[in-house]
Formats: structure tokens, C-alpha cells, sequence
């Protein structure tokens, strides 16, 4: 008997709505929350615009200790792990420490704190071998970010497997992927899962503008996320983290646990095409999404509702919707697809476990949260994305997607746990 | 269904290429040196486990190399080697059935040292193209499957020392999962100024001299780790498959994996390591008298290898099994530092022989641990234990053994 695994807690810091309420508010109301740079002065760079999350780590419960040692990715980690397992109702001290796992997610990791100590420690940059005077202890809690999913872990007195995955723009999806994986061959019961990303800062941003990839409509930021829409020229950067509660169904059902969705199945694939780019034909993440049906043991067209990777790059929303077509056929014509992204912009590692979370919130509302700055759709893009405005139906089963640099294709299916019984 | 390993490459500082590594490893050949590339007079640690006898260009073609960073170089020569070693190309599986997992605990940290430097010195415009992946913690896999088409499942995973077998861990993982080959293992490098400035922080590095009383593992001595570039990198298959394309060499049976967390610091309960090695062993459905030789995590600080001392007394009893830490030879490569292990315990099954522990001589008795030091120990091994530790309290250990046919 296939252990099955369930999500029961949920906590998200997300631009434009900290915590479950706010970003479902945001989402369903189909309001951006991207705007112009505040946190550094971004007029050298070619795009200046984020997603920027309005984070009071004060406010938040951290102490002057915690705020100076934990990265600002580790800090968004934390708090959303407190979220989750405050709404999850499990009192983690009841269990077994060693039956608890985490894992977690990101891409860049500790990039702004890596960032402001180089500074330090080069005299912005004018020496190339910087003054070890100047290091500060907790640097190789940035060099070598395994101190995130550990801060997680002591947050909730996590003893079993604890590991960062790091896979570029999937990393959210993947390390929840990961978490089933642990619950599922029972290694451990319960796990702490999501990912965390907090890459606004000037090294990130030159990054992408390096490549071309973020969009220059800088006179509109608040619009500036379009996926899918003929004229979207780049993703929008943005800062996020969700963490989730993820738990064996069987304990979850005895305990009688809110149970947002069952992880039904999870598969990724590699495109090993090239570092950034993709092929038209979006062949492995149709791959990616047929072997997470199977595992689901469900056919495609019970898909109500498709959370799409939607960055806003031409060659991303072709790609995905060439994968659509080719894994769910006619049926990617009929059901709705939507970018989140459009809203919360692209928080890189995070932002798969920030679109878990708007999966769950789809599930629980039975709403569909729109593709906003949808209003001239790519010819090429012809599927139901949703645009502007949320859509009230019954969502009992999402497609979730993710794509990223080094090739990563990722797919998810969340459902109510009736439909796998029934 | 049992999970194999048919092919092995590893790049460390004491030997490129799997046969260098392990003659090496047999003679004490050192690699902990003076590390060079930059003035290190104003730093209190100066020696390293540093590379010095790689030439990209010999290794790889030349289009890769301004992409890269050194770490995924040795990552790229490594996985060539290991599928080289395996018998295996692009076309010897069909699409999806080879996947790769790697373990990257540093990221390409003298390329993105660089691109700060442009960055701030000169201005956005000058970062390079490639920054935004030669940087990042999933590099190494990315460019692995790229290289060799690997379209199954991939991943990345950050642990630090313990990373590398964690992914390892997850290649078996993914084979039981149904992809039939899983490329796996790690590598890591930081060599630059603001990496070495960044591994110092801490203060676990040894501010030692002599390259031969430096990382000197449960030696009384013990003052602190050498850090170590390099790593290795795997094959790992399902059995049956590697059976049925004639795989040309079984170097033996990933049988058991477990990882643990240690307790919160200052809640003065056990640390995880001894449940990690209890746990891989049950996993391997193997008892402790089963083991033929320990490779320890062997952190070279006191207190740490005290716990490691004490778990495996808890598990082995007193001196009740053979430990051995050849990476002191090395330095602690990170995300490389397990690999290279669980390719030294699967040579150790080959060749019937153990290494020693590269400089130590004293242990304490209080130890009460039975380590080679010295001369390498020829017996016959069949099982092996490899453990791994990652700072903030990550345990890993995997346990290798020669193949039976079932």
C-alpha cells in the first residue's frame, strides 16, 4: 500500500500579500504587486522593476541576533514556516523529532547577503583580494546556504533528512517533489517543505540584464509582467517564499486535519538543450507532466485548473504551451491555464512552492486566479489563460509547472483527496 | 531492486582520474599544498587540498570554458571519466532512462567572485553573459546533462560535507523510481580570495604550516580541517540494466543510505550521526559485524571528532571495526568530499586493501577507535560504511557492497 501525502499547512511572503490571506486577496482580486526598485538605487541597470515584498523582520517576531545572522531568505523561510504550522494545527513537539524532515528550496540563496558583505569586504569593489579584516563570522552561513533549510529545522525540531534542493527555477516545486518522495518510502512521517528566494539585489539584476531576460518596461511597472501577451518583453524579478506542512494522509485523516490537497503526483525531466534555453516542441515537460498523471493515476482531462510556469519570455510561454498541447491534447484547449507571475512576478527558487500555494488556495476557493496584463494575446499562445479577471468553478485538480536554467522540467498534480478515492 | 555502481571519476588534489586518485590515496601521495592564485600573507590559514596540475583546455572544448567556473570544470572532467568508465554515451539508454544528481555545497564561487568585481568596479554592463547559471547551486548538474543528454529526472542538492552523499542517497532514489542510470556524486571549489576569506569564517580551518600536521583527523593534534577542492563523480544503475547492456565493470551495491539532523544546538540531546549510521545499515538490512571498514567524516576538530569517535564505539563497540580518513590527504572537498569516499570504499572492495588516514598518528585512547594510520591495512573487504557530516548539523552515510549476483 502506497503511503499518499497530503498538505495541511500553508504559510506564504509574497510581493503584495504577506501571509495566506493577503496573496490569495491579491491573486483573486487580480492585482499586481510589481513595481519600480526600492531597495537600491537600480538606475545603471536595464530593468528596474521587482516584485518586492514588504518584510518587517521585527514585526515578524525576530530578534536583533536572528535578524543579523539569518539571511533575508532565511528569514522569509522561517516566518512562513511559522505560518504553515500555525495553520497546520500539528503540534510538531508532540512528535517524534526524528519522523520530521525539511526541505527546502532556492535558487540564489544568500545572494544579498553575499552581496553586502563582498562590499564590505572589497571596499565596493575597488580591491580584488578582499580584506579578511573585514569578514564577518557568519559568512560561510552565506558562502554555503545549508544554513537555511537548518534554521528551518530548529525552528520546528526537525531530526530526520534535512536538505536543500537547489535547482535553479524549480527548486520550489522539486523540493517539495523531494518532501513526498521522504513520506512516501516512509523514511519519515511528516516534512517541512518549500522554498525561499530573495534575489533583488544589483548582482542578480545585472545577471538578467546581462541575458536579456527581464523586461525593460520600465515606465509600467505595475504592468510589466504579461505573460503570454504579444507584447510581454522579459520576466519581472521578484522576492517570495512558501513553506508547507506536509504530512502521511492516514495520520492527517486520524488527527483531523484541514487537508488543503493530496501531492498526487510529481515528475521532472532535463531538457539537456542548454543552460537557458529552450526548445519549441516543450517535449520534456510534456514528459514531466505525463509521468506525474501516471503516478496520479489520473488521465489529463480530469485536470480543472493549470498553474503555468508563465514567466513572461516569449520562448517560455511557447514552450510551455507546445508541452500542454502535446501531454493533455484537446483538453489543453478547455481547461484554464493562468500565470501568477503576472501578479507576483518571478521569485526564481521560490516561486514553485509560491504557485503550490495558489494551487492550494484555487482548491480551497474553487476559484481560477487570473492572468492579469493579459489583453493582447500571443497569436502562438492560443490556450484559455484567463486573462484579468478570476474565474468561480470547481477546481478539484491542478497541474502545477515549473522551467528552469540548467534545463529543469517539473510537474505536479494537487487534488482533493476524494478524487483519488472515488 | 538493487542500485549499482559502474562507472567512477574522480578530480582531487591528490590525483585526476580514478586510478591517480587511488594510488594516491594507497601511498600518501598529499595534496593539502600552499595554496597559490593570490597573496595569502594577510590570512591566518594558508594551506589547502589545491588542484594544481589541471589544464581545462586538455579536458574540455574550448566553447565551455569561458561558462564555466573552475568547480564545474572538475565537475565536467569527473562525469566524462565516471561515463567513460561506465561504457556509456548518449545513446546507450533510451530517452528519459539517464538522469543526474549532483551535490554543490559552494556554487561557481571564483566565477561569481569575478562578476561581483566587474559588477561593482566597472558596472552592470560588464557581468558576463553566463553569470546568471556558471554561478548558481545546480550548475554542475545542469551542465553535466547537457554534455551527455541526460533527460531524466536531474537535480541538485546543497548539504555541505554531507551533500554529497545525500545526492548519491537520491540517485539511488531515482533509480528505484525507475530511471535506469543516474549520473551522481559532487564536486566544489573556492579558491578565490573572498572564497578562501568565506571558508575561513568560523574559525574550523587549521592555521597549521606544515602540509604533513595539518588536517589531522582523531589525532591528538587535531587543530582544525584543511579545505579541499575537487570531488568525484558516479554512475549509479540499476542492477539488472547494467547486467542486460554489459556494463563493463559492477564496482559494487549502493545497499543502504539514511541522513539525519542533530538536535538543536544546546538542547543536549545526542547528536544524529550514530542514528545515521544505524539507519543506513538497517537499510542495508546489514548488522555492524558485517562492516569491514568505516570511511569517517574525520572533521579534524576535537570536539567533533569526539561525537564521531563516540557514535561509532555506540555502533561498533570498542575498536570493533577498521575507520579510515584518506581525504586528510586531501583536505574536506564539500560537496565532493563523500564521493571521493564512496569511490575509495569501492576500490577498497576491489582491491582488498584499506588506506590509512593520510598524517595521524596519535589517537586518543579514549577514542576507542580502531583507525589506519600509517600503512594502508590489505583485507578483504565486502562492506563498506562512508558517513558525512555538513556544519549546522547535517548527517549522511551510505553504505557500499560488493556485488552478488541475487
Amino acid at each position: 500500500m502506497t503511503r499518499r501525502v497530503v498538505i495541511t499547512g500553508v504559510g506564504v511572503r509574497a510581493p503584495g500579500g504577506n501571509g495566506t490571506k493577503a496573496f490569495w486577496d491579491l491573486l483573486s482580486a487580480g492585482r499586481t504587486a510589481t513595481r519600480s526598485i526600492s531597495f537600491f538605487d537600480a538606475s545603471p541597470f536595464r530593468s528596474r522593476i521587482a516584485g518586492e515584498v514588504d518584510f518587517d523582520a521585527a514585526a515578524e517576531g525576530f530578534g536583533p541576533r536572528e535578524i543579523r545572522r539569518m539571511d533575508r531568505a532565511t528569514q522569509f523561510a522561517v516566518a512562513c514556516t511559522r505560518e504553515a504550522v500555525a495553520d497546520s494545527g500539528l503540534d510538531l513537539s508532540a512528535l517524534d523529532p526524528h519522523r520530521i524532515g525539511v526541505s527546502l528550496g532556492s535558487a540564489v540563496a544568500s545572494a544579498t547577503s553575499l552581496e553586502n558583505e563582498y562590499l564590505v569586504m572589497s571596499d565596493a569593489g575597488k580591491q580584488w583580494e578582499v580584506d579578511p579584516g573585514y569578514l564577518s563570522p557568519h559568512m560561510f552561513d552565506y558562502l554555503s546556504p545549508g544554513v537555511m533549510p537548518a534554521e528551518v529545522a530548529w525552528e520546528v525540531g526537525a531530526e530526520g533528512p534535512v536538505t536543500m534542493v537547489s535547482d535553479g527555477c524549480t527548486s520550489g516545486l522539486d523540493s517539495v517533489g523531494y518532501a513526498v518522495q521522504l513520506i512516501r518510502e516512509g523514511t519519515v512521517d511528516t516534512v517541512v517543505a518549500g522554498a525561499a528566494d530573495t534575489p533583488i539585489s544589483p548582482i542578480v539584476v545585472a545577471c538578467f540584464d546581462a541575458i536579456k531576460a527581464t523586461t525593460t518596461r520600465n515606465d509600467d511597472p505595475a504592468h510589466a509582467s504579461r505573460p503570454f501577451d504579444g507584447t510581454r518583453n522579459g520576466f519581472v524579478l521578484a522576492e517570495g517564499a512558501a513553506m508547507f506542512v506536509l504530512e502521511e494522509y492516514e495520520a492527517a485523516k486520524k488527527r483531523g486535519a484541514h487537508i488543503y490537497a493530496e501531492v498526487g503526483g510529481y515528475a521532472t525531466r532535463c531538457n539537456a538543450h542548454h543552460m537557458t534555453g529552450l526548445r519549441k516542441d516543450g517535449r520534456e515537460m510534456a514528459e514531466a507532466i505525463r509521468v506525474s498523471l501516471d503516478e496520479a493515476r489520473l488521465d489529463g482531462t480530469k485536470i480543472d485548473y493549470i498553474n503555468a510556469h508563465g514567466s513572461g519570455t516569449k520562448q517560455n510561454d511557447r514552450h510551455e504551451t507546445a508541452a500542454f498541447k502535446r501531454s493533455l491534447g484537446q483538453h489543453a484547449y478547455d481547461v484554464p491555464v493562468s500565470s501568477i507571475k503576472s501578479m507576483v512576478g518571478h521569485s526564481l527558487g521560490a516561486i514553485g512552492s509560491v504557485e503550490i500555494a495558489a494551487s492550494l488556495l484555487a482548491i480551497e476557493h474553487n476559484v481560477v486566479p487570473p492572468t492579469a496584463n493579459l489583453h493582447t494575446p500571443d497569436p502562438e499562445c492560443d490556450l484559455d489563460y484567463v486573462p484579468l479577471t478570476a474565474r468561480e468553478q470547481r477546481v478539484d485538480t491542478v497541474l502545477t509547472v515549473g522551467s528552469g536554467f540548467g534545463g529543469f522540467q517539473s510537474a505536479m498534480i494537487l487534488h482533493r483527496p476524494e478524487v483519488a478515492a472515488a | 531492486m538493487t542500485t549499482v555502481i559502474t562507472g567512477i571519476g574522480a578530480a582531487t588534489p591528490n590525483g585526476l582520474g580514478t586510478e591517480a586518485f587511488w594510488k594516491a590515496t594507497l601511498t600518501g601521495t598529499n595534496g593539502v599544498r600552499e595554496l597559490t592564485g593570490f597573496d595569502t600573507s594577510a590570512y591566518p590559514s594558508r594551506l589547502a587540498g589545491q588542484i594544481v596540475d589541471y589544464d581545462a583546455k586538455t579536458h574540455l572544448p574550448s566553447r565551455l570554458l569561458p561558462q564555466t567556473d573552475v568547480s564545474t570544470r572538475y565537475a565536467l572532467t569527473a562525469a566524462a571519466w565516471a561515463l567513460a568508465d561506465a561504457g556509456v554515451d548518449e545513446n546507450t539508454l533510451p530517452d528519459y532512462d539517464m538522469g543526474t544528481v549532483t551535490s554543490n555545497a559552494l556554487g561557481g564561487f571564483a566565477f561569481t567572485h569575478q562578476e561581483f568585481n566587474k559588477l561593482w568596479s566597472k558596472g552592470s554592463e560588464f557581468v558576463s553573459v553566463y553569470e546568471s547559471f556558471a554561478w548558481f547551486y545546480a550548475v554542475n548538474t545542469g551542465q553535466i546533462s547537457i554534455r551527455h543528454k541526460l533527460r531524466g529526472p536531474s537535480a541538485a542538492l546543497v548539504g555541505e560535507q554531507a551533500g554529497g552523499l545525500d545526492a548519491v542517497g537520491h540517485a539511488r532514489r531515482t533509480v528505484e523510481r525507475g530511471t535506469k542510470l543516474v549520473v551522481s556524486g559532487g564536486v566544489d571549489s573556492a579558491f578565490d580570495p573572498w572564497g578562501w576569506a568565506s571558508q575561513l569564517a568560523g574559525g574550523r580551518v587549521t592555521t597549521a604550516t606544515d602540509p604533513e600536521a595539518a588536517y589531522l583527523p582523531f589525532d591528538e593534534r587535531a587543530a582544525g580541517y584543511v579545505p579541499g577542492e575537487g570531488g568525484a563523480i558516479l554512475v549509479a544503475e540499476d542492477a539488472a540494466s547494467a547486467r542486460e547492456r554489459g556494463a563493463p565493470r559492477i564496482y559494487g551495491e549502493i545497499a543502504g543510505y539514511a541522513s539525519t539532523f542533530d538536535p538543536k544546538p544546546g538542547t543536549g540531546r545526542e547528536p544524529g550521526l550514530r542514528r545515521a549510521a544505524e539507519l543506513a545499515l538497517a537499510d542495508a538490512g546489514l548488522a555492524p559485524a558485517d562492516i569491514d571498514v568505516v570511511f569517517a567524516d574525520a572533521a579534524g576538530l576535537p570536539e567533533l571528532d569526539r561525537i564521531e569517535a563516540d557514535a561509532l564505539r555506540a555502533v561498533f563497540g570498542p575498536r570493533g571495526v577498521p575507520v579510515t580518513a584518506p581525504k586528510a590527504l586531501t583536505g574536506r572537498m564539500y560537496a565532493g568530499g563523500g564521493p571521493a569516499d564512496l569511490a575509495s570504499a569501492l576500490l577498497s572492495i576491489r582491491d582488498g586493501v584499506i588506506p590509512a588516514s593520510g598524517f595521524t598518528e596519535r589517537v586518543p585512547d579514549a577514542y576507542g577507535i580502531d583507525l589506519v594510520t600509517g600503512e594502508p591495512r590489505t583485507r578483504p573487504v565486502s562492506a563498506a560504511l562512508v558517513l558525512a557530516r555538513g556544519r549546522w548539523g547535517f548527517n549522511s552515510a551510505v553504505v557500499v557492497t560488493r556485488h552478488t549476483d541475487h
